[in-house]
C-alpha cells in the first residue's frame, strides 16, 4: 500500500518537474528561469530522496543532499552575477 | 492498517498536493514576485511533507537522520534562494504588478 502510494507520488513529482519546464522555456525575464530551474532542481531532491525509499538504497539519499547543495548555489551564483556582477547579498 | 502507516500516507499526499499548488502557482500567476511566492512557501512546504514521509519510512535508521537534515536544509536555503532572486530582480529594475497595473 505504502509503496505503490510512494511510487505514484514520485511519478507526480516527475510529472511537476516536466510542466515547471514550460516556465523555464517561457518565462519573460531571466529570473523567471531562474525560479522555476530552482524549482525543478527541488523536486528532483524530493525525486532522488523518494527514489532511495523505492529502490532501498540509502546511498540515494547522500546524492539528494549534495544536489541540494548545488541547486542553492546555483541559485545565488546566478542572482548575485546578474546584477552589477555581484553586490546581492 | 497502522498509524505509522496512516500517517506516512496522509505526509506523502500532502506533499504532492502542496507539489501540485506550487507548480500551479509558478505556470498561472501574472508577475515574478507573485511566482517567487509560490515556489518559495507552497514549494517548501510540500517538500517538507514528503521528507517527513520517507524518514518516518526509513524507520530508526541513519537514513532517517538523513531525510532530517535534507528536511532542515531545504527549509533554509529554498526561500533564501527565492529571496535572492526576487532581490536581482527589482535590483534590475523589474516592477512588480500593483493593483493590476505594472
Amino acid at each position: 500500500m505504502i509503496d505503490e502510494l510512494v511510487i505514484a507520488v514520485t511519478v507526480a513529482f516527475v510529472l511537476f518537474a516536466i510542466a515547471l519546464v514550460y516556465r523555464a522555456v517561457v518565462g519573460p525575464t531571466m529570473q523567471d528561469r531562474v525560479i522555476a530551474v530552482n524549482a525543478i532542481g527541488t523536486n528532483t531532491v524530493v525525486i532522488l530522496a523518494l527514489v532511495a525509499v523505492i529502490a532501498g538504497e540509502q546511498m540515494f539519499l547522500d546524492v539528494a543532499l549534495v544536489y541540494a547543495l548545488l541547486n542553492f548555489l546555483l541559485s545565488i551564483a546566478i542572482s548575485k552575477f546578474t546584477v552589477e556582477r555581484g553586490g546581492v547579498i | 492498517m497502522t498509524p505509522t502507516g496512516v500517517a506516512t500516507a496522509v505526509l506523502l499526499v500532502g506533499g504532492a498536493f502542496f507539489g501540485f499548488v506550487a507548480v500551479v502557482g509558478v505556470l498561472r500567476l501574472p508577475d515574478l514576485y507573485s511566482r517567487a511566492h509560490a515556489t518559495s512557501k507552497s514549494d517548501t512546504l510540500g517538500v517538507l511533507l514528503t521528507l517527513i514521509a520517507v524518514s518516518i519510512i526509513f524507520d530508526a535508521q541513519l537514513a532517517t537522520v538523513k531525510a532530517l537534515l535534507l528536511a532542515v536544509f531545504l527549509f533554509v536555503t529554498n526561500p533564501t534562494a527565492a529571496h535572492a532572486i526576487a532581490r536581482s530582480a527589482y535590483d534590475q529594475g523589474i516592477a512588480p504588478i500593483i493593483g493590476g497595473r505594472r
